[in-house]
């Protein structure tokens, strides 16, 4: 259990493998037109502490957009939002 | 008529249902079942946000109205979609009545996900009924669901349904029977809602999940297995493009038979009123004017039934997504956020709903941008101009035995305008400042396959509007550009048809001044105006305008060969080019003027689309008529 993986974000794992989402940095300060709060909005989606997630695809060139499943869903989502939820890789 | 006034009262008092869910949960294919055709589509006053009503009785004679609430994945709402469905859930909106009970549809194999809705919206106190839908594809799959126990947990009646089968409803109409709604209850405050944070919300669904499911025998799904293809770096955007051509291929050889017979339906009913009316202005009307016009845009029915039936399989099985994830990096080059994909994609319909759909972007500057491009895709309306052209001019040839050119035409037509689209879109970006990414957060439903029921709807409803718009819009210009292009009637000693010195004839000899560089004749000047209404009014124009140019006894209500006759090849391929780009659209840009809320970018779209259309028509036509000699 001492040898458990280091703490890393979402963007960094790699198709296939699987991990515990540890905790959401809130997003960065936007323009004020976004309007979004995107860490909230990956909490609605499932992306909440706790759950795990797995890596299904990452696209060409540059793994930009990522296919990530957590639970029984399938969420697309770019590199800079999978950067936001610290994970816990298996 | 003071006796009917009480039953008007009661039906008013008549219960009110809405239906809530996560997108992708079958919501709208239960809201189907449950009402048939007695639907009412509209509007929310203010948005472009459908509204979908309807109205079953039960088998208690109890009569309901149903309300299908646009598919949300939290009442904290995000988008405007899940603003609306926030606000008439807590009996916020001001012009709606609030429900008198929610039905929660739940997708039964995706509960982790569904579940923290339903937790959310119990908290605002209202009569609630569970419908676990798609019941049958987790009995499949071995996912076992204790519903006694479910319901026990949610404190509320659990009913499993099967929105795609013939009577998979009938649990969820006998419970509705059982609560008999009608006391209104009001909904408690939304800060109710917000009371519970996320993660509490989503560890009680935890704990609710370990209590009433077992994955244990689950199976899984074909869909991680199908991704790794669809989804795959290389095979997937090579199955995208090779499926995307399949597609224009059966647009020309799946509609071949059909399209001739209406042709020959067309011509046999000419004949017929030729024979049997007396020769003069009012025959001329009915069979130049009328049948010459609107039957040269009829015989496109089949290929935009064709191009619908796909557009409708793929939506249905859930491809459509996985086309955006692939098509990503693509937008976000050029600066587009990834949700900018399905007002483009609704565009190729047409650019009205597309460009009304660019209301899902929060960032303004993204949603121009969006709304800018979307009339370079290509609309449902130029079909029938490019496959008139094609169809006239490119030969009807097997290129290696599969593909046809005519298809491999049609397929580059669609491409080019794709493709300007996006170089527009990088150019608007660079021009307006730098930008901040934008989210894509998309979700990608499992495959399931297509519902032919659903399918036949949404083929129903596309013909619908086709005919109604061929016997409104079109049947009217048609008979209006008949009167401009038969007065003043030709002069003593005329070598010319008629036409030529109507209005009509002088409008388009006028304009034949400022497009001869790019090789259009007068009689393709006097189609183009009326084409501003709509576009594939100039196919039915140009039926009407060679009608009525005809000099010979016999007279052809089929528009392709005559124009194969009298077009230069390179004029024909002026024209498409022309039609890629098509500036002339006024709904469009009268809808463009009251999204942006002003002149401006109405102005500059017309501009620059009128200049690329130029630019383009003038190239292709000055390379055409130099490669051909």
């Amino acid at each position: 259990m001492t040898l458990a993986p280091a703490v890393t974000t979402l963007d960094t794992l790699a198709a296939g493998q699987s991990a515990t989402v540890i905790h959401l940095a809130p997003a960065p300060v936007q323009g004020p037109d976004t309007g979004v709060d995107m860490s909230r909005r990956l909490m609605e989606l499932g992306f909440v502490p706790g759950e795990r997630i797995r890596m299904l695809k990452r696209g060409l060139p540059g793994g930009d957009p990522l296919a990530v499943k957590v639970g029984e869903t399938t969420f697309a989502m770019r590199r800079f939002e999978a950067a936001l939820i610290s994970i816990k890789p298996e | 008529m003071g006796a009917a006034e009480p039953q008007v009262q009661s039906a008013a008092r008549t219960p009110l249902i809405a239906l809530l869910g996560n997108p992708n949960c079958g919501k709208t294919a239960l809201f189907n079942r449950l009402t048939g055709a007695r639907q009412k589509v509209a509007n929310y006053a203010g948005v472009t946000i459908e509204r979908k009503e309807g109205g079953f009785t039960s088998p208690a004679g109890q009569s309901f109205r149903v309300l299908d609430l646009p598919g949300a994945y939290s009442l904290s709402a995000t988008t405007p979609d899940e603003a609306i469905t926030r606000d008439v859930v807590a009996g916020l909106r001001a012009d709606e009545q609030a429900p008198d009970a929610i039905v929660c549809v739940v997708n039964a194999t995706n509960l982790r996900l569904n579940l923290r809705l339903v937790l959310e919206v119990k908290r605002l106190g209202m009569p609630m009924l569970l419908a676990l839908n798609m019941v049958d594809v987790a009995k499949k799959r071995g996912i076992a669901i204790d519903t006694a126990r479910l319901a026990q947990e949610l404190q509320m009646p659990v009913v499993e349904t099967v929105a795609v089968q013939s009577g998979g409803e009938k649990a969820l109409l006998n419970a509705l029977d059982a609560m008999a709604p009608g006391q209104s209850v009001k909904a408690l405050p939304l800060a109710a809602i917000d009371a519970v944070t996320v993660e509490a919300t989503q560890r009680e669904v935890r704990r609710i999940l370990d209590a009433c499911t077992s994955h244990a025998n689950d199976t899984g799904n074909l869909t991680e297995r199908i991704d790794h293809v669809v989804l795959h770096p290389l095979l997937g955007p090579i199955l995208l493009a090779a499926l995307m051509f399949l597609v224009f291929q059966a647009v020309f050889s799946w509609a071949a038979v059909p399209m001739e017979m209406i042709t020959a339906g067309v011509d046999a009913v000419g004949q017929w009123i030729s024979a049997h009316m007396a020769e003069g202005m009012l025959r001329s009307l009915v069979v130049e004017g009328v049948l010459g016009g609107v039957g040269s845009v009829l015989v496109f029915l089949p290929q935009i039934l064709i191009l619908f039936f796909f557009i409708l399989v793929l939506e249905d099985c859930g491809y459509l997504p996985r086309a955006a994830f692939l098509l990503d990096r693509l937008m976000g080059g050029v600066g587009l956020s990834g949700r900018a994909f399905i007002p483009l994609l609704s565009s190729f319909a047409c650019a009205i709903p597309g460009i009304m759909a660019a209301r899902t972007i929060q960032n303004p500057r993204d949603r121009l941008v969006t709304i800018m491009i979307a009339p370079l895709m290509t609309c449902s309306a130029r079909l029938p101009v490019y496959a008139l052209i094609i169809a006239a001019f490119i030969p009807n040839r097997d290129l290696n035995g599969i593909v046809s050119l005519q298809g491999l035409v049609l397929f580059i037509l669609y491409f080019a305008g794709i493709f300007s689209a996006m170089a527009v879109a990088w150019i608007f970006k660079r021009t307006m400042g730098a930008n901040q990414q934008q989210p894509l957060m998309l979700e990608l439903p499992s495959y399931h396959w297509p519902h032919l029921r659903n399918l036949a709807l949404g083929l129903w409803e596309r013909a619908k509007i086709f005919l109604t718009r061929v016997g409104t819009v079109i049947l009217t210009l048609m008979v209006l550009l008949w009167f401009l292009s038969s007065f003043p009637g030709a002069p003593e000693g005329a070598t010319q048809p008629a036409i030529y010195y109507s209005i009509a004839g002088m409008l388009g000899r006028a304009l034949e001044v400022v497009f001869a560089p790019i090789g259009f004749g007068w009689q393709i000047c006097i189609a183009l105006v009326p084409g501003m209404a709509a576009r594939e009014v100039a196919v039915g124009a140009l039926g009407t305008v060679y009608a009525l140019s005809q000099t010979g006894e016999e007279l052809a209500t089929s528009l392709t060969p005559i124009i194969a006759q009298s077009w230069s090849l390179a004029t024909a391929l002026s024209l498409l080019a022309w039609y890629v780009f098509a500036p002339q659209c006024m709904s469009t840009l009268s809808v463009v003027k009251r999204e942006t809320n002003s002149l401006r970018y109405p102005l500059i779209m017309a501009g620059y689309m009128f200049a690329l259309a130029y630019a383009a028509s003038f190239l292709t036509y000055r390379i055409a008529l130099f490669a051909l000699g």
